[in-house]
């Protein structure tokens, strides 16, 4: 599972760091920061979680 | 009947169904009969505004979350379709206009210049406080005289409390600041009122802009001031306009949520006690979702306005029409949340759009969430015979206002 992030687009919502806090962080301005684009497998109900909620569509999960 | 609904009433005069609708006495908790009636049978319709024009009503719950995340979809208040719910809020978003009414890059870009204190682990660190503060409310009602307001003693202060220190308004000025937005967020006001009312707190908070340029503190006001305002990239009202929708939103929505939401947990005790008798945060968490999702108090829908054509469910909006989504039935799709008119905490609610969808999704959600954990975490542990002291039909709800609450809640122990 490869995760990618499109900050510029986020608008802070934080849900992602509530989701899935062993992938996604904020910065200072609270603006996404990936934490590990290779999440464990055992993580992938949460970060498809965080995906779907994400209000800017700033999550992607690439399959490969 | 209100005058609003009067109003709204008389200007059906054809068959579309008036906007809003109100919540029937018996079921203060759930939409509106019609408003269900249409996510059924018509989900994306039009109805009939205060002021003749006919915007698109929008119901069901994939389209509501498509449509608040499409870039054809403008929020500008300036827009001519744009639906006003009513001629005050009308003359509230031209008299003060923030991000809130704004579309990309302009959005964004003030957006950004206050959303930093409101960064999960941000707000995370103001749970002591928020904790302090709410036992300190709590501790002081118990000592007081019964039936207490729970309204006055704890729902208004906790949060006006928390975003006054955040913004750096004297709580001092609580009064005036509460009364005033009081005026702001009531249907029935006029649009001089509604004038009045934004102007005084502009000036208020331009005032409080001014002491921090002098004196500056360890607040957002301060920041906004010294960073912002000094450095030419935001003009002094323009501040005042971003300080007045932190400070009206960040207390009322709360406030609201607090009083709704505690009268509901005492309706149904099963579920209190589901939240009285765990100390696991997560419990607190998901309840606050669940109550989140079952009260969507912005009861008279997200407003927009389609910048182009959008096709949308086997129907065509056009450019400049006015779209209104109902996030209140969206959040009661039963095709998303299994038996959705079923209260129940333990559910996992996240998936609701009570704080809205898209680039303009509450700002202050992550700050509204530990007010709500840390409020209903402590209430009823700390009050376990805490009782409505009236009966429900005899509470005054806030039907004739922009997000849905209470007045007064008569509580006893």
């Amino acid at each position: 599972m490869h995760v990618e992030v499109d900050p510029p687009k986020c608008v802070t919502s934080g849900q992602c760091v509530m989701i899935a806090p062993e992938v996604f962080d904020q910065d200072d301005e609270g603006i996404v920061r990936l934490l590990d684009a290779e999440p464990a497998p055992e993580l992938r109900e949460a970060v498809t979680e965080a995906a779907a909620i994400c209000p800017a569509a700033v999550i992607r999960l690439v399959h490969e | 009947m209100t005058e609003a609904a009067e109003r709204g009433r008389s200007a059906t005069a054809d068959d579309l169904p008036a906007w809003p609708m109100m919540k029937p006495a018996g079921c203060p908790f759930d939409p509106p009969q019609a408003l269900r009636a249409l996510h059924a049978g018509r989900p994306i319709s039009r109805v009939r505004l205060w002021d003749g024009s006919d915007p698109w009503l929008v119901t069901r719950y994939d389209d509501v979350r498509a449509l608040l995340g499409d870039p054809r979809v403008s929020a500008s208040s300036l827009n001519p379709g744009f639906p006003h719910t009513d001629a005050g809020f009308k003359e509230r978003f031209r008299r003060s206009l923030t991000f809130l009414n704004m579309d990309a890059p302009e959005h964004g870009r003030i957006r950004r210049m206050v959303t930093p204190p409101f960064a999960v682990k941000r707000v995370e660190a103001m749970r002591p406080n928020i904790q302090k503060l709410t036992d300190q409310l709590i501790e002081d009602m118990l000592a007081g005289p019964k039936p207490a307001d729970l309204i006055q003693e704890l729902a208004l202060p906790l949060p006006s409390l928390v975003i006054s220190e955040l913004l750096g308004v004297p709580y001092e000025d609580h009064e005036f600041f509460q009364d005033t937005n009081g005026i702001l967020v009531n249907r029935n006001s006029s649009p001089e009122e509604v004038a009045r009312g934004v102007d005084a707190l502009r000036t208020f908070l331009e005032n409080l802009i001014d002491q921090k340029l002098a004196s500056p503190g360890s607040d957002m006001l301060t920041e906004l001031a010294h960073q912002r305002v000094a450095a030419g990239e935001l003009t002094r009202r323009e501040a005042a306009d971003l300080g007045l929708l932190l400070l009206t939103a960040g207390h009322e929505t709360t406030a609201n949520m607090i009083g709704l939401g505690t009268l509901l947990l005492l309706e149904h005790p099963d579920q209190l006690a589901v939240m009285r008798d765990s100390e696991d945060p997560r419990v607190a968490a998901d309840a606050v979702e669940e109550l989140l999702r079952y009260l969507t108090i912005p009861h008279l829908g997200r407003r927009r306005v389609a910048a182009s054509d959008i096709e949308i469910g086997g129907e065509l909006i056009h450019a400049g029409e006015g779209i209104i989504l109902a996030a209140d039935v969206a959040n009661r799709e039963a095709e998303v949340f299994t038996d959705p008119d079923r209260l129940d905490v333990r559910r996992d609610a996240r998936r609701h759009v009570a704080f809205g969808y898209g680039v303009h999704q509450c700002l202050g959600q992550p700050l509204a969430r530990v007010e709500l954990q840390v409020v209903w975490g402590t209430l009823f542990r700390r009050v376990p015979t805490l009782a409505l002291a009236t009966t429900v039909d005899r509470v005054p709800f806030k039907h004739d206002a922009l997000i849905y609450g209470i007045y007064e809640l008569p509580v006893t122990w």
